[in-house]
């Protein structure tokens, strides 16, 4: 086993097939899993929006980015395999809710204004968890996760982008941006995962160099990149106690209420049993597809060879 | 009774080798190379790609690495280093 601490210690990359803990596997699997679960799932808020897009061109771009999100989650997927598992098996873990994804797709879009919340906020929670991810030690999810950061800007850009526009627009516009990003902001702060003091695996996770800083460094991170960002859009972020402090040369800000992420994670969201409901029926309903696709393959392979 | 698994590689433009960016599942050879390049293509990056079915794939093994990469780690004189030319010999 000594070669995996090397491996780690040097700071390369562990690969398909190399000999790892047990434990580093499955922490991985999950991981791995999860975050594809999250890019999967995470379709369906947005994809609410495609066919009520106000425009061909926010239209385009909205289908453009949903589709990303598929991507993602194939990409990870794929790199989840490399680890021995079987693809349709994580499907129906997620189904059946073995596995988790993200709390922040529990929550419903009420406007198209949450379209640009999301890019802006969720995606940007995103980014800030995933570029340290490009270094992660697990060869294939860090190569997934380079592929991913360089497709997530658009996704942050469009979304600001689309809020700048409304912002110029009417009052009642300027209201639904300020109404989105009230009840986005303590979600998205939830993304980076619940307190260091209550994240038991934080220890282990870094020594493995699965994870690179902390969820509160992290979080902290997020809330200094947002400010500025709000305060330019014209917005206010729905925390009393954010202020800079000088001392730290950083925000301070309050606390989310973590006994809402907990009741979101085991499934007392607002939308949890939708968002599974959903998935669950798209996977059946194209049972019949991938059956005669490869039915298909099987007939056409006979044809050639006999 | 689930689709097989593809190796997917991507020639990033004319002059480049194909490189390998991951995996996708896919019925046959030819929805392979569709779904690949929806999946890995979607903002230019290839002009050309291969899929090859991940079971067609031969590797070295990991546990045998010392011994199967041996051979090459005591060849010091296939490297232009191992030989000493005088400073003043031009171009070489
Ligand atoms: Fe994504
Ligand atoms: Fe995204």
């Amino acid at each position: 086993m000594s070669s995996f601490e090397d491996v780690l210690a040097a700071d390369r990359r562990i690969e398909p097939r190399d000999a790892v803990p047990d434990a580093y596997r499955s922490t991985m699997v999950r991981q791995i899993a999860q975050h594809a679960h999250s890019e999967i799932i995470g379709m369906q808020p947005e994809g609410y929006w495609i066919t009520r897009a106000p425009s061909l061109r926010r239209k385009a771009i909205l289908l453009a980015k949903v589709q990303d999100e598929a991507g993602h989650g194939l990409y990870l997927y794929s790199a989840a395999e490399t680890l021995g598992v079987d693809r349709d098996d994580l499907t129906e873990r997620l189904i059946d809710g073995r596995q988790k994804y993200s709390s922040i797709f529990n929550y419903p879009t009420l406007s198209y204004a949450d379209v640009g919340v999301i890019g802006w906020l969720v995606d940007g929670a995103a980014i800030c968890n995933q570029v340290p991810l490009c270094r992660s030690s697990y060869g294939p999810y860090a190569r997934a996760m380079i592929r991913i950061c360089k497709e997530e800007s658009f996704h942050q850009r469009q979304g600001y982008e689309l809020l700048l526009t409304m912002m110029g627009g009417t009052a009642a516009q300027r209201a639904q941006v300020q109404d989105a990003v009230d009840r986005w902001w303590w979600p998205s702060l939830m993304m980076f995962g619940p307190p260091d003091a209550d994240s038991p695996n934080t220890a282990r996770s870094m020594a493995w160099r699965i994870k690179r800083h902390t969820n509160d460094e992290l979080r902290q991170r997020f809330v200094d990149m947002t400010v500025p960002q709000a305060e330019r859009l014209g917005v206010t972020l729905p925390d009393p106690e954010l202020r800079w402090n000088p001392g730290r040369g950083r925000h301070d800000f309050g606390t989310p209420d973590w006994d809402e992420l907990k009741r979101v994670i085991s499934g007392g969201g607002p939308c949890n049993a939708e968002r599974i409901e959903r998935r669950r029926r798209a996977h059946e309903d194209g049972a019949w597809v991938r059956e005669a696709a490869l039915a298909h393959a099987a007939r056409r392979q006979e044809g050639e060879t006999g | 009774m689930s689709w097989p698994l593809y190796e997917v590689f991507v020639r990033a433009k004319r002059g480049l080798n194909h490189v390998h960016v991951g995996s996708l599942h896919a019925p046959d050879d030819a929805a392979a190379l569709r779904n690949a390049r929806d999946l890995y293509t979607r903002r230019n990056e290839g002009v050309s790609i291969w899929v090859v079915r991940s079971d067609a794939v031969t590797a070295s093994s990991p546990d045998e690495k010392d011994a199967f990469f041996d051979p090459s780690g005591d060849k010091v004189y296939r490297h232009p280093t191992f030989y000493p030319i005088p400073g003043d010999v031009p171009h070489i």
